[in-house]
């Protein structure tokens, strides 16, 4: 495992109940984890505590085998890239400024980019298909490209696992498929991958696994068709839904209209 | 940047200094400026060497302090609108300054330690104060903040300078209306010497503040020590101000005009903003103060006055594009 969540604990000031209650969650290298929930389980907690940026109050996360506190900062982000849910432009940078920012965790204070991270950022942005716009400033973009451009600085770092937190809020169909093929392709290359998503017909169809969160805590783990039930996915969502197989096996989910039943 | 903008900018600061030996009560042509900076014995010589090069010296480096202040600012808070002046720091260091004058403490070289203590207090109120719902920094709350520790700064200044003894009122007014007039090589030295440390921690934490740009997240996905930095950082500002404030006053708007001027030429990555900023800063204010002292001859506008002519414009326009 290159992240391993274990039995993580994590309670913010002055809440009520913790917003993580003995979760687990692990990715390895070449595989697809998706995490699924309805709103406030905990997915974006979890992304904060497997990232370092929240301390967990009981279990432990482990980079590599080494809890995340006491890794420093540029080291994690030569492993771990991260897409964030949102990122507000306040002074734009081109896209390949932008893209260079992800070489950072391995140039020191004053010296210049060199050849290899030249490099690195031109792979990273054609590997995103990002290449064509590499002068575009980045508040010129459209909403697909400027995720894309968030997934190339990750990539720009050369982590061993990318995590994104619903990498494909507000895209429409096309940017989103465009979006779940590339990080596919990343993990089929090796990389780890973990993606916090509400598209549960996009998890099933990509994912290696799928960990269902519900209030915190983990509901069910596992391979999208042992996941993704009808009768589990209406009780952790409160709403009737129907579970269908599309022709590559992968569980569909089709939320129902009251009185409607399922096929 | 790019070979020209360097060529163009370097240009621009030797336009800049030349002016402002060449400028003032009596002015000289650049010929005679330049004999005297070359001879000793030149007949202007001593209005050159003794009054005029400290005096723009000075005011080259207190320009491009303060504009350094506000870029890195602008840069902390995520906001082109942060500056010294409208977050209440000048204010704040004005504050301790006279505070220190009043009770006849501290001499030139502790001033600015006063003048530190009262920027330090201004930013920490201001920040404590802006913290809406918990953790998020609202600008807008921000610039209220600054206004209001600025006035309350303010106001105790007015109380002081009331209150304190006959001699003490007559210093504080003379440096409170602010300009370069009594500048000497000792004040160069006492500015260079406190503004060396900060402007240098702001330089070794340019590629941090390109990342703490992007917001705290992505900052510390991408590898940034964001607490540390924003800590040093913030310091580094107020020590800035503090002595800028208490060699020449509180001048205001230079933070805010120039980093945005910078910006609408240059890529803003810190690395290269930051050396533009101190540069075109420094061009900045001397021209301001060749403004200031000739504009009105043989009286002299307070420098402050030319900054907030330009500096008020600015702000309107970047207030217009920031908040809708």
């Amino acid at each position: 495992m290159i992240l391993d969540a274990r039995e993580i604990v994590v309670c913010y000031p002055g809440a009520g109940r913790p917003a993580l209650d003995g979760a687990s969650c692990a990715v390895g290298p070449a595989e697809l984890v998706a995490v699924v929930g309805p709103n406030g389980c905990g997915k974006t907690t979890l992304v904060r505590a497997l990232t370092g940026m929240l301390p967990v109050g009981a279990g432990a996360v482990l980079l590599e085998g080494r809890p995340v506190a006491e890794w420093d900062r540029a080291a994690f982000a030569r492993v771990v890239g991260v897409v964030p849910q949102r990122e507000e432009i306040v002074f734009p940078l081109t896209v390949a400024e932008t893209v260079m920012l992800g070489r950072y965790p391995r140039l020191g204070p004053l010296a210049a980019p060199g050849a290899t991270d030249r490099a690195a950022v031109w792979t990273a942005l054609e590997r995103c298909d990002v290449d064509r716009v590499a002068a575009r400033p980045v508040d010129s973009l459209s909403g697909g490209e400027w995720q894309r451009v968030r997934v190339a600085r990750a990539l720009a770092q050369e982590p061993r696992a990318l995590v994104l937190d619903e990498p494909t809020a507000s895209l429409d169909v096309r940017h989103e498929m465009e979006l779940f093929e590339l990080i596919r392709e990343l993990v089929e290359a090796g990389l780890a991958g973990l993606v916090i998503t509400h598209h549960l017909n996009l998890a099933a169809r990509y994912a290696d696994r799928v960990v269902l969160l519900s209030e915190g805590r983990v509901v069910a783990s596992g391979s999208p068709r042992a996941v993704l039930t009808a009768e589990r996915l209406t009780g952790v969502f409160g709403w009737p839904v129907a579970v269908t197989l599309w022709c590559d096996g992968s569980p569909q989910v089709v939320p129902l209209r009251p009185r409607e039943r399922g096929p | 940047m790019r070979g020209g903008w360097t060529a163009l900018l370097l240009a621009v600061v030797a336009a800049s200094l030349a002016a402002g030996l060449a400028a003032g009560a009596v002015p000289l042509p650049l010929s005679e400026v330049w004999a005297a900076l070359r001879d000793p014995d030149a007949s202007a010589a001593v209005v050159v060497r003794s009054l005029r090069a400290p005096r723009v010296l000075l005011a080259f480096l207190v320009g491009g302090s303060l504009a350094v202040s506000g870029a890195a600012l602008q840069a902390l808070i995520r906001n082109p609108l942060a500056e010294p002046f409208l977050l209440g720091l000048s204010s704040g260091a004005g504050l301790g300054a006279v505070a220190a004058l009043a009770l006849g403490v501290g001499g030139s070289w502790g001033v600015p330690v006063a003048a530190f203590c009262g920027a330090v207090a201004a930013v920490a109120l201001v920040y404590r104060l802006s913290l809406v719902a918990g953790r998020r920094l609202d600008p807008r709350v921000l610039l209220l903040a600054g206004v209001v520790v600025g006035s309350f700064a303010g106001a105790l200044m007015s109380a002081i300078l009331v209150l304190s003894p006959a001699t003490g009122i007559r210093n504080a007014f003379l440096w409170l209306l602010g300009g370069f007039g009594g500048a000497s090589w000792q004040g160069v030295s006492i500015f260079a010497a406190y503004a060396a440390a900060p402007l240098a921690i702001v330089g070794l934490h340019a590629r941090a503040l390109d990342l703490i740009v992007l917001g705290e997240e992505p900052a510390h996905h991408l590898g940034a020590p964001v607490e540390r930095t924003r800590r040093l950082v913030y310091l580094s500002t107020a020590l800035l101000t503090a002595a800028s404030v208490a060699t020449c006053g509180i001048i205001g708007f230079v933070g805010l005009v120039v980093p945005h001027a910078v910006r609408t030429v240059s890529r803003p990555l810190h690395r290269t903003l930051l050396p533009a900023v101190f540069l075109v800063g420094g061009a900045f204010m001397v021209l301001a103060d060749v403004v200031a002292r000739t504009v009105v001859r043989p009286l002299e506008l307070p420098v402050g006055v030319v900054t907030a002519l330009v500096g008020v414009p600015v702000f309107a326009l970047l207030l217009r594009r920031t908040l809708t």
